[in-house]
């Protein structure tokens, strides 16, 4: 992330370089249980991203020194299509689609009712097909849509948003220009109800003021999604129920 | 069941207070607030004494969870020194002992009976607390199926299918002439002629589609009445 650029990112009237407000999210689409060979699944599109999630499990933990005797483990994969960024991306897991998966993982099990499943897993797949910065918040949402339309047991679905800063203002929901010139990046993943923290990540600089109002805005953002969220998986169900009646 | 409409939930969606119900299954309870855990569908039964009611969530979707006593379908994955792997579409394979079935059966010669990718219906014996499932054969009616054809639906739907007091699956076998077998695991089981394979398959079909109405036994006896004519 350079500091220094030549790039403006907000122009005169304080609008974004696509014409959004400061506070104002990309356009999201969610659709849930869009395969049927999955348990359960999402595609989502936020703004440019567009990204796949589908649960499979709970089944047996394999191999089996994975087990956890007394809860199921949660395996999340986040994966990067070769075509989802301008030049080709080497496929394959890299250091930093690991470091995904892993956070994914972690705040994925926070809020999975895993004692129910003692010695499974719950494998949850990741798949950027185009990618236009802030891919692991619309991975985590698409998670989370994915995982409830599967029936898996949950105390909550949860959401990712990020906050930056561009040309010294903080602003919500980077685009790809802004996250490649700004000065810093704030993913956050919250659980709507709660309002606990899954994920925390930064990237940049931020001073305290900043990083607490950059942090107020991801959960501002964060909230804004969740009904989007909720309003996929209603309208997947609800629906069915309407038609007939 | 409540003359009320059915309502679909998702997950965190509150649903009473614990002054006011009991927390019943597929929901959990923080703060006193009672919520909903699962994508499912809302459902509140009283207790038998009219003084509680409780708020139940039964499941959309998800894998079978194995209960004791339940009658399953099950698919060999693996024949063992002495017993068998067997998948119910439960999150674990269920162990099948030797001394579970009804054959004499001598040590490491289980390939015999039962192999890779044959059927059975089985009987669960046991579910531990660490989900180890056991299953048996020593039961009525219990056997290797031999011929006919398995399909899978949802195992929430199970209950549908079956009907009030077995009352769907009886129409379904007075109109087609086939023979059925719902395992509680969501598998079927269907043997008979073609038409009434493929009648079976299109009802069955419609019932899952339209698991969630009212008045649902009625209307399939309708659509099953329509184009059987020689009803025995």
């Amino acid at each position: 992330m350079s500091s220094k650029s030549d790039v403006k990112l907000i122009d005169s009237k304080g609008k974004r370089l696509d014409g959004r407000k400061p506070d104002e999210l990309r356009k999201i689409k969610i659709e849930a249980g869009v395969l049927h060979r999955a348990e359960g699944s999402c595609y989502l599109e936020w703004g440019g991203n567009k990204v796949l999630a589908a649960v499979y499990g709970p089944r047996e933990a394999l191999p089996k020194h994975t087990q956890n005797p007394l809860r199921a483990i949660v395996k999340a994969r986040y994966n990067m299509a070769a075509f989802s960024v301008e030049d080709r991306k080497r496929p394959g897991p890299d250091r930093r689609s690991v470091e995904i998966s892993k956070v994914i993982s972690e705040a994925l099990e926070k809020i999975i009712l895993t004692d129910k499943f003692p010695r499974a897993s719950i494998d949850v797949s990741i798949e950027v097909l185009d990618a236009e910065a802030g891919t692991r918040c619309a991975g985590l949402t698409a998670a989370g849509v994915a995982l409830a339309d599967a029936g898996i047991p949950m105390k909550d679905i949860p959401v990712a948003c990020a906050a930056g800063k561009i040309d010294g203002k903080v602003v919500l929901d980077l685009g790809k220009e802004e996250d490649n010139f700004g000065d810093a990046d704030l993913p956050v993943a919250i659980s709507p109800r709660t309002g606990e923290i899954l994920l925390l990540q930064m990237d940049g600089h931020l001073t305290l003021e900043e990083f607490d109002e950059a942090f107020d805005l991801a959960v501002k953002g964060c909230h804004i999604v969740s009904e989007i969220q909720k309003k996929a998986i209603a309208d997947k169900y609800k629906t069915a129920v309407a038609e007939v009646e | 069941m409540s003359e009320e409409k059915r309502e679909v939930v998702i997950p965190s969606q509150l649903l009473g207070d614990t002054k006011e119900y009991e927390q019943g299954q597929g929901t959990f309870v923080e703060n006193g607030k009672i919520y909903s855990e699962i994508l499912g569908v809302l459902n509140k039964s009283e207790s038998k004494d009219k003084k509680k009611t409780y708020i139940n969530v039964r499941p959309l979707k998800g894998r079978y969870d194995p209960v004791e006593g339940d009658f399953v379908i099950g698919i060999v994955e693996e024949a063992l020194q002495s017993g068998w792997l067997v998948d119910i579409n439960a999150p674990y394979p269920a162990l099948l002992h030797v001394n579970e079935v009804p054959w004499e059966i001598e040590f490491g010669e289980t390939e015999k009976y039962l192999n890779h990718g044959d059927s059975i219906m089985a009987k669960i014996l046991q579910v531990d607390v660490t989900k180890k499932i056991q299953v048996t054969l020593n039961d009525r009616n219990l056997y290797k199926i031999k011929g006919g054809q398995i399909i899978d639906v949802e195992p929430s739907k199970v209950p549908r299918i079956i009907g009030k007091k077995g009352s769907m699956i009886a129409l379904l076998k007075k109109y087609t002439r086939c023979r059925i077998f719902v395992g509680q695991n969501g598998r079927i089981w269907i043997d008979g002629d073609n038409e009434g394979i493929e009648k079976v398959l299109e009802t069955i079909k419609k019932i899952e589609n339209e698991a969630l109405s009212y008045g649902l036994t009625n209307r399939i006896e309708a659509f099953l009445k329509k184009d059987a004519k020689d009803v025995r």
